[in-house]
Order: C-alpha cells, then sequence, then structure tokens
C-alpha cells in the first residue's frame, strides 16, 4: 500500500521534473556561460525519483502487497524471494519502469562522463533524450501504470508464469534493456551532434564508448535470453528465429554496423551520413522490438498475452521519434566534403564497408521474415509463418563472403592496401578448406556448402589465432571478437551436423532401443518444495558401451496451476546430452526427448568472448588517453 | 585521374544496383517457397485441393481425444465446427492439454487427417495463439 503510494507519487513528481530541465537548458543554450549545474541536479533529481519508484515497485513485490494490481497479477507469498523481486520487471508494466530507469540513468552518467565537451551539443542531447524520457513517462502513467490499486485487496496473488521463475531470465530483460536503452543515448546524441554540425573525429571517439556499452549488454542479453530457451524450453535448441528473438537480433546487427562504421568515422572522418542512418536505425529497432513484443501483434511462441492498445501508443510515439530525427537528418545534416571520399578497392575501409553491407542485407532479411506475415494479414487477412528454412537459405550462403572479409580485412592497411606479400593468406584458405573436407567428408547432405562454410569458418578461426601469436596485444579487442565469432559460426555448424536425437513415449520401468542409444526408464520420484511439486524422473542411456544417468524433472507448480519440465544437461567440452520429459494428460506414458548436442558450451563461450572483445575496446581507450 | 573516380564510382553504383535486385528478388524467391499458411479445420473442410505443403493447423484440443500411444500421440484438433484428427510423434510442450488452444505444423494426409511434425508451445496458459482466437470467434 505504503510502497505503491510512494512509487506512484515519484513516478508523477518525475514527469514534472522534465519542466525544469527544459527550461534551465534552454536558458542555459542561448548564453555563453558553462553547463548550469541546475541542469545536472535536476537530472539526479528526476534520476532518484524514478529509482524510488522503481523501488517502491520491488518493495511491493517483497511484501506481496496484493493491493497492488501488478503485483496480484505476477506474484504470489510462496514464491521464494529471488523471483519476488525479478518479478518486478517479468511483466509488462515492471519492465516498462526498469526501461524508464536506465532512459535516466544513462543521460545523467552522459552528463557526467562528457564534461570535456561543447555544452551546445551537451544540452541538446539531453533535450533529445528528454522527448524520449516524458513518451515513457507518459505511457507509464497512462496505460501501463505499475500501481494501479485493487479493492477490496484479495489475499492472494495470480502467481508469475512459472517458465519465468528462472535464474538466467531474472536478470535477462535488465541485461538487454542496458542495451536496448543504451541505444537511446545514441540516438539522442547523434542528433544533437548533427543540428550542430559536430560529427568530428572527437565525437566520434566519445559516442563510440557508448556503442560499445550498449553492445556489450546487448550481446549479453540475446545469450542470456538464448540460454535460457535452450535449457527451459525443453527443445535442445537455443535460436528458432522466432519474432521474438528477430527482434533482438535486429538492433544488434544494426548496432555491430554502426560500431564499424564508427571505427572509420573516427580514424578518417568520412561516412556520417552512414553512421547517423545506423543511430537511427539501432534506436527505432529498439524501440520495435518493444512494441512488436508487447503488442501482440507478432505470433509468437514467446507471446505473453497482452494488450494491443499499448502498442498504438508505442507505435505513434515512434513515428513521431522518426519523423523528428529524419527532419533533423535531412535539414541539417552536411554531407563531409572536406575530406576527399574516395575508396580504394583494398583497404581496411572497404573490406569494413562490405561487410557493413552484408549485415544490412541480414538486417533487411530478417526484417522482411518478421514483419510480412503481419503485412499480409492486413491487407489479405492470410495468415502465415515464415520458418527457419527462410533465414537459412538467404543467409547461411552470405556468410561465407562474411566471414573471409572478416578474415582479410583486419590485415590490410587504411586507404590504400594491397595483397603483395600476402600469399600465405591463401595457404591458410587451402589449409582451411581441406580441414573441413576431412570434419564433413562423411557427412551426405549439402557437402559442397557445408566445406565451403566451415572452410570459411575455420580460415577465420586460424588466422585470428596466428594473428594473436604474432601480434600479441595489438588490436586484441578486435581479434578476440573475430576469434568469438568464427567460433561461434563453427560450434552452430558442426553442432548442426553432428546432433542426434531421440524421441520416444515411455512407461516407468520400460525401455527403448534404436540404433544409436539405449534408454531406461528406470524410477519416478516425488518431492514436495514450497511452491511446486516435483517429480524427477531416472534414467539410464547406454550409448557406445558408456551409461549415463540423466534426472529431468517435472514441476507441477501450485500458483498458477502449470506444468514445467526442467531439462537434465551433462555438459563436457565435447558435447552435451539433454533429456526431457513430459507428461500427457497425467497418462502413465511419459514423452522423453533425449539429445546429444556437439559444442554447446562453445557456443555460450564464442558469444562470451565476442562480448569480451567489445570490454576490452572499451578499457584499451582508458589507458591509451 | 577525374575519369578513373567517375569510373569507379560508376562500377560502384552499378554493382549496388545489381546487388540490391539480386536479393530482392532471392528473399521473394525463398518467402514464396518457405512461408507456412495457417488454417483453421474448417478451412480444411473447404478447400477444394491440397498439396504437399507445410502447412499450420490451429483451433483446441477436443475433450477425451488425446491418446498416447508407445510411440506417438493422437488428439483431435477442433474449432467447434470441424474436427481434425493429428497424429504426432515427437516432443509435446508443457502446455498441450485437452481444451487448450493448441497449433500442430505438419503436412495433410487427407481432409481430416494430419500428420504433426511440430507442436508449438506457449509460455502463458492464459495465451491463445490469435488465429486461434480469430477460429474461435468466427464459428
Amino acid at each position: 500500500m505504503l510502497y505503491s503510494f510512494i512509487g506512484y507519487y515519484s513516478l508523477i513528481f518525475g514527469l514534472f521534473i522534465s519542466l525544469p530541465i527544459f527550461f534551465f537548458s534552454i536558458k542555459n543554450f542561448k548564453t555563453d556561460a558553462v553547463l548550469d549545474p541546475k541542469i545536472i541536479t535536476f537530472s539526479f533529481i528526476q534520476l532518484f525519483l524514478v529509482i524510488i519508484s522503481f523501488l517502491g515497485l520491488v518493495f511491493s513485490f517483497v511484501y506481496s502487497d496484493f493491493s497492488n494490481e501488478t503485483v496480484f497479477n505476477n506474484s504470489h507469498t510462496t514464491k521464494p524471494l529471488f523471483y519476488k523481486i525479478s518479478g518486478t520487471w517479468g511483466n509488462h508494466e515492471g519492465s516498462l519502469l526498469l526501461w524508464l530507469v536506465v532512459l535516466t540513468l544513462f543521460i545523467f552518467l552522459f552528463l557526467i562522463k562528457s564534461k570535456g565537451l561543447l555544452k551546445k551539443y551537451r544540452i541538446l542531447t539531453l533535450l533529445f533524450q528528454q522527448i524520449i524520457i516524458i513518451g515513457f513517462f507518459i505511457f507509464l502513467i497512462k496505460s501501463s501504470n505499475p500501481f494501479n490499486y485493487i479493492f477490496p485487496i484479495p489475499n492472494e496473488g495470480l502467481g508469475l508464469n512459472p517458465i519465468l521463475q528462472d535464474p538466467a531470465l531474472a536478470i535477462h530483460p535488465p541485461i538487454l534493456y542496458l542495451g536496448y536503452v543504451g541505444s537511446s543515448i545514441i540516438f539522442s546524441s547523434v542528433l544533437a551532434a548533427t543540428t550542430l554540425d559536430y560529427i568530428t573525429k572527437e565525437w566520434a571517439i566519445h559516442i563510440k564508448s557508448w556503442i560499445l556499452i550498449s553492445w556489450v549488454f546487448l550481446t549479453l542479453g540475446i545469450l542470456l535470453g538464448s540460454i535460457w530457451a535452450y535449457y527451459e524450453l525443453g527443445w535442445g535448441g537455443f535460436w528458432f528465429w522466432d519474432p521474438v528473438e528477430n527482434v533482438s537480433l535486429m538492433p544488434w546487427l544494426a548496432l555491430t554496423t554502426l560500431l564499424h562504421s564508427i571505427i572509420i568515422l573516427e580514424k578518417k572522418s568520412i561516412l556520417s551520413s552512414w553512421v547517423i542512418i545506423l543511430s537511427i536505425a539501432t534506436f527505432t529497432l529498439s524501440m520495435c522490438g518493444t512494441f512488436l513484443v508487447r503488442s501482440g501483434i507478432l505470433n509468437s511462441v514467446h507471446t505473453f498475452a497482452n494488450d494491443p492498445e499499448r502498442g498504438l501508443f508505442i507505435l505513434i510515439f515512434l513515428f513521431i521519434l522518426i519523423f523528428i530525427s529524419l527532419f533533423i537528418f535531412f535539414i541539417y545534416h552536411k554531407t563531409d566534403n572536406k575530406v576527399s571520399n574516395s575508396f580504394f578497392l583494398l583497404s581496411k575501409e572497404t573490406s569494413i564497408l562490405v561487410n557493413n553491407w552484408f549485415m544490412m542485407y541480414f538486417l533487411s532479411v530478417i526484417l522482411i521474415g518478421t514483419v510480412y506475415p503481419i503485412f499480409l494479414e492486413v491487407i489479405s487477412s492470410q495468415k502465415i509463418s515464415v520458418g527457419p528454412p527462410f533465414y537459412h537459405k538467404l543467409i547461411i550462403p552470405f556468410l561465407i563472403p562474411f566471414l573471409i572479409f572478416m578474415a582479410i580485412g583486419p590485415q590490410l592497411k587504411w586507404i590504400k592496401g594491397g595483397l603483395e606479400g600476402k600469399l600465405n593468406l591463401l595457404i591458410f584458405f587451402i589449409i582451411s578448406l581441406l580441414i573441413s573436407f576431412f570434419i564433413v567428408k562423411n557427412f551426405k547432405d549439402n557437402f559442397l556448402i557445408n566445406t565451403i562454410l566451415i572452410g570459411s569458418a575455420f580460415y577465420l578461426f586460424s588466422i585470428t589465432i596466428r594473428d594473436f601469436l604474432l601480434k600479441k596485444l595489438k588490436n586484441i579487442h578486435q581479434n578476440v571478437a573475430h576469434f568469438g565469432f568464427s567460433l561461434l559460426i563453427l560450434s552452430i555448424l558442426l553442432n548442426n551436423i553432428f546432433s542426434s536425437e531421440l524421441i520416444t513415449n515411455l512407461k516407468v520401468g520400460e525401455r527403448f532401443k534404436n540404433d544409436k542409444f539405449e534408454i531406461v526408464f528406470n524410477d519416478l520420484k516425488k518431492f514436495e518444495q514450497k511452491n511446486y511439486v516435483s517429480f524427477k524422473g531416472n534414467f539410464l542411456i547406454i550409448h557406445n558401451q558408456k551409461k549415463d544417468e540423466l534426472k529431468p524433472e517435472l514441476r507441477v507448480y501450485n500458483q498458477p496451476n502449470i506444468v514445467t519440465s526442467e531439462a537434465d544437461i551433462k555438459t563436457n567440452l565435447f558435447s552435451d546430452k539433454f533429456i526431457t520429459m513430459n507428461t500427457v494428460k497425467n497418462e502413465e506414458y511419459f514423452n522423453i526427448r533425449y539429445q546429444v548436442k556437439p559444442f554447446m558450451i562453445w557456443i555460450w563461450v564464442s558469444v562470451l568472448l565476442i562480448s569480451l572483445g567489445g570490454i576490452l575496446s572499451l578499457n584499451k581507450k582508458k589507458y591509451e588517453k | 585521374m577525374y575519369g578513373r573516380k567517375v569510373k569507379l564510382r560508376f562500377f560502384f553504383i552499378v554493382a549496388i544496383i545489381l546487388s540490391v535486385i539480386l536479393s530482392v528478388f532471392l528473399v521473394l524467391k525463398s518467402l514464396e517457397e518457405n512461408v507456412v499458411y495457417f488454417k483453421s479445420p474448417s478451412d480444411i473442410k473447404s478447400l477444394g485441393k491440397f498439396g504437399n505443403e507445410k502447412i499450420r493447423i490451429g483451433g483446441m484440443v477436443k475433450q477425451d481425444s488425446i491418446k498416447i500411444k508407445s510411440n506417438q500421440v493422437n488428439f483431435i484438433i477442433t474449432d467447434l465446427k470441424s474436427e481434425i484428427n493429428v497424429t504426432y510423434s515427437g516432443v509435446v510442450p508443457n502446455l498441450f492439454s485437452e481444451g487448450k488452444g493448441v497449433v500442430a505444423e505438419g503436412y495433410l494426409k487427407d481432409k481430416i487427417f494430419f500428420e504433426a511434425t511440430k507442436i508449438l508451445a506457449k509460455h502463458d496458459e492464459n495465451y491463445m495463439p490469435p488465429e486461434v482466437k480469430a477460429a474461435l470467434e468466427n464459428k
């Protein structure tokens, strides 16, 4: 009661703080004086109020205050404390409040961290960010108020969807949002810099760290979601080309492209229009992500029941922002004619640019695959879905040149480089192809494409290792990230080719044998837990004379009354053994799925390496300064 | 030098246009091949002919229709107007149960018989796929 009350009113006060921020900013903008400290103070007050409001919601969850509608809908007294807290952002209202926290936090950090830069630029960035912040305030208060009051006060809440009661998913939204919302700072800053014609080297260096921060968080956020899907959804896959996954991959691609273009801008002061467009695109895609996930328009396996009206608000807000940004881009932006604009065929910037276009191509493929079904339904009311083959067919072949450019690009010089004396690059490539030939030799389908693809990934893999040995710490951040990417592609490909599975229905005591595995259902035990009843199966798997014991679990949650299955996974360096069981209609038969998935752990490790590259790049700048 | 620069730019523009045309063509072609249409049992009943392509069927799992055997699960999808028999050998999602919404992906054998290759999971027990909702509302 009290906490909701505090939370609600700090939210309202927080919105009103925008008034003095606007007032002092505009007043300060016109004078020549330094940045008015009042602006920073008010930004801090706003951040403080939003955090108080967020804590208000957290405490309402912790104390199970069911007079709050959000708590009532998403919590339950028997839920463990950790999930009571994570329940705060496991729902629409709370997650938007978290967006707002991150929005205000980032602009405050921005103001503190940008001291050496042009005052007008700082103020203008603040103002653009304030427009976004006000939009979210209004959205929260008007249509998704997390502090709605219900009377009479219910005795018990409805509980959190058990599938979300999971450590990886508890921290997934905050991490992902740091990435999403980080792009708002890039967006505001680019608009401010364009308006003031301030797109310079100095600016590029400064904004690069913001890009890196959002990029690292976005990468980690996607990784967490993926790991969760792998062990919780029980399909044994980690990426399904589901619309909700796609909307997180699209900003990631745009942000990765932006990260590479900003390097060119920093080194050579070219491509400024491209950087502006990418920054706008990244933020737009992040907003679209929120819109599509929350509006219920998408038919996704991850869709939660929700309200289309909210989607409409986000959509209108999004259009206003796009309109403002395009307006600024066309009116204020001056193309960079100062520097010569010529590109030579073989240079670092050309290879970066080529891969920029490839990434844009991947992005458009994903965008079309995600949006086309919505579009078709609106114009012809045909309902369709676009499956993984669509994406695989259009993306996988183009990964080959993409990987090769990733390997060769860093070997080239800026401006104009040649391949003279680079014969060893070719030799490396031939060796990689040979190795991959021996790996996929016994595999019949798509032999040629698999060989070349694994060969290219292996090429990047070996080139990055060579660079690491030769150049040691020079460009280590880029090398680590590229190495991670090659490892990612390699593990995904090998995982795909060499996975095997067994699906069957068994009763307790039964066994099943196919040409590869033998599986024995030994017994089933029941355990009572705090908020669920657990049934643990005991399975013996015999494969090549080796025996494994796996214990998948079924959980019957009390509130809401849902059954979830918890996979049991045995991981080692070379493969994962993965088993899930499920009941069907409470009959004696259990639905069993056993999978052997090679190199699973390397998929996660490689993504960690990719983000490590980003973190290294962030720190490199610190000691160079 | 000027001539060379212009030539290079011309080459660049042509290359971009060609690649855009190529990718648009690829995307459209692949969309055509890989789109999965969604049908309700009634749609299938009124279907004149059917091909071999993969489709999705959505509706409700009929009460008392789930039968499980050692190698497959059989059930009936209904939109309260027409019904279709589904056979499936694979993993069923947690929220698969009688009286709840379901989406099955697979191939039609004939008008009342469907072989599913995938049953789609949803995270939310109150969630009804939009297609199912529409199919149920249109009854």
